[in-house]
């Protein structure tokens, strides 16, 4: 078994046509903005963040109920669970653009990523608007 | 799926060591990654002891005087032996850089241990196939783009423009930086690496030229542009101090720009 000789190629197409490829998707640029909107976000959002989950600790549902009734308080939590899912979402897909090379496969995760996420973030704030409206 | 292995051809297997040169009073060990498309054998790593008193203090001397003296066939680029023409870039000891500026005596291991540019496919030794990499540099089209009819003289270009062309136009092209990128290992047939990105930012640094939204037009894209993830390992290995990185933060921070 030897290496692939240079003098046969697996296709016949010049090098730049295969550089060119299919052209420019013309996008990319939305996601990175969002991925840094996102971060900041969180840097923002991570203290008060913490600070209601030490509050929440050892609570049971009447007394989570109770605080996350306060607005500002469920609107952090709503605020802090749109940008980390969001930033998963977008990092998590990165990570399968980057490794997974077969386009089917890939397709597939993709989409799987896209569920998971749509899923985790209206569970998660269909719970907190469940907990703080008190039903 | 990315491949964390090497293929089974490409394994490194064995290798033969020469013998010490005759008379030599001080050697230096070189392990020297061989590899030959002439026969069905696996690459190997050869041992030569290189007599340092004989040959000049850079890599590149070590690898001319085993051609001259050990072995003939021994394969690699070379060509103005001062930095310039970027033909003779290769791995030493774990980074990319190149052969004819980095000293044998700053290697701190006991051995130089020399490979090919890592993640491109092996023409002969050490001398590696960037057909790819030239494409991706044809592709960005590097040179002047304008619609205005060409002046009498020439381009006019004022004293600050011009300093913003400064750590970009120094760009040898050797693909130190392209080969030590992870991005580039998984995905060169999309991404286009640091080195034909930074080519494509001194062209939209460039305030001579009349093409800068085609030219971001044809970066925006998932992969040409945004499989860089600020590794840095481009800027590490620049051997001309360069900071592809920093160019490829300016090409998103323009993207990002011309929306707002």
């Amino acid at each position: 078994m030897t290496m692939q000789p240079l003098s046969r190629p697996k296709s016949m197409r010049t090098p730049l046509g295969r550089v060119r490829n299919l052209g420019a998707a013309h996008s990319g640029t939305k996601d990175f903005w969002r991925q840094r909107v996102t971060a900041v976000a969180m840097v923002l959002l991570i203290v008060p963040m913490v600070v209601v989950m030490m509050i929440l600790l050892g609570r049971n549902q009447a007394g989570a109920a109770q605080i996350l009734g306060s607005p500002p308080i469920a609107i952090i939590m709503l605020l802090f669970v749109i940008a980390s899912i969001w930033h998963m979402k977008i990092g998590m897909q990165v990570i399968i653009e980057d490794y997974v090379h077969d386009e089917k496969i890939k397709l597939m995760s993709i989409m799987a990523n896209n569920f998971f996420s749509v899923t985790l973030a209206l569970a998660a704030t269909y719970a907190i608007f469940k907990l703080s409206s008190g039903v | 799926m990315v491949k964390f292995a090497l293929p089974r051809n490409s394994k490194v297997t064995g290798g033969k060591t020469w013998p010490k040169p005759e008379g030599a009073t001080e050697t230096r060990e070189f392990k020297v990654y061989r590899w030959n498309p002439d026969d069905d054998s696996n690459p190997s790593i050869d041992t030569f002891y290189v007599d340092v008193n004989e040959c000049g203090p850079r890599v590149l001397d070590g690898l001319i005087w085993i051609k001259d003296h050990i072995d003939p066939t021994l394969t690699f680029r070379r060509s103005c032996r001062e930095g310039v023409c970027g033909s003779c870039a290769m791995n030493i000891n774990g980074q990319n850089t190149l052969a004819c500026t980095k000293s044998m005596h700053d290697v701190a291991a006991d051995a130089v241990k020399v490979s090919p540019l890592p993640h491109q496919p092996v023409v002969k030794d050490l001398v590696p196939d960037l057909t790819n990499f030239y494409a991706q540099y044809a592709s960005i089209e590097p040179w002047l783009k304008t619609t205005t009819p060409t002046p009498q003289k020439e381009w006019r270009q004022s004293r600050d423009d011009r300093e913003k062309l400064d750590g970009l136009y120094e760009c040898i092209l050797c693909a130190c930086c392209s080969t030590a990128c992870p991005s580039y290992w998984w995905n060169s047939d999309r991404f286009l690496g640091p080195a034909a990105l930074l080519q494509a930012a001194r062209w939209v640094s460039d305030s001579r030229d009349e093409a800068t939204g085609e030219r971001l037009d044809y970066l925006e894209d998932p992969f040409r542009l945004y499989r860089c993830h600020t590794i840095l390992n481009c800027t590490k290995a620049c051997p001309k101090n360069l900071n592809p990185a920093e160019a490829i933060a300016m090409l998103k921070l323009k993207l990002v720009e011309r929306q707002m």
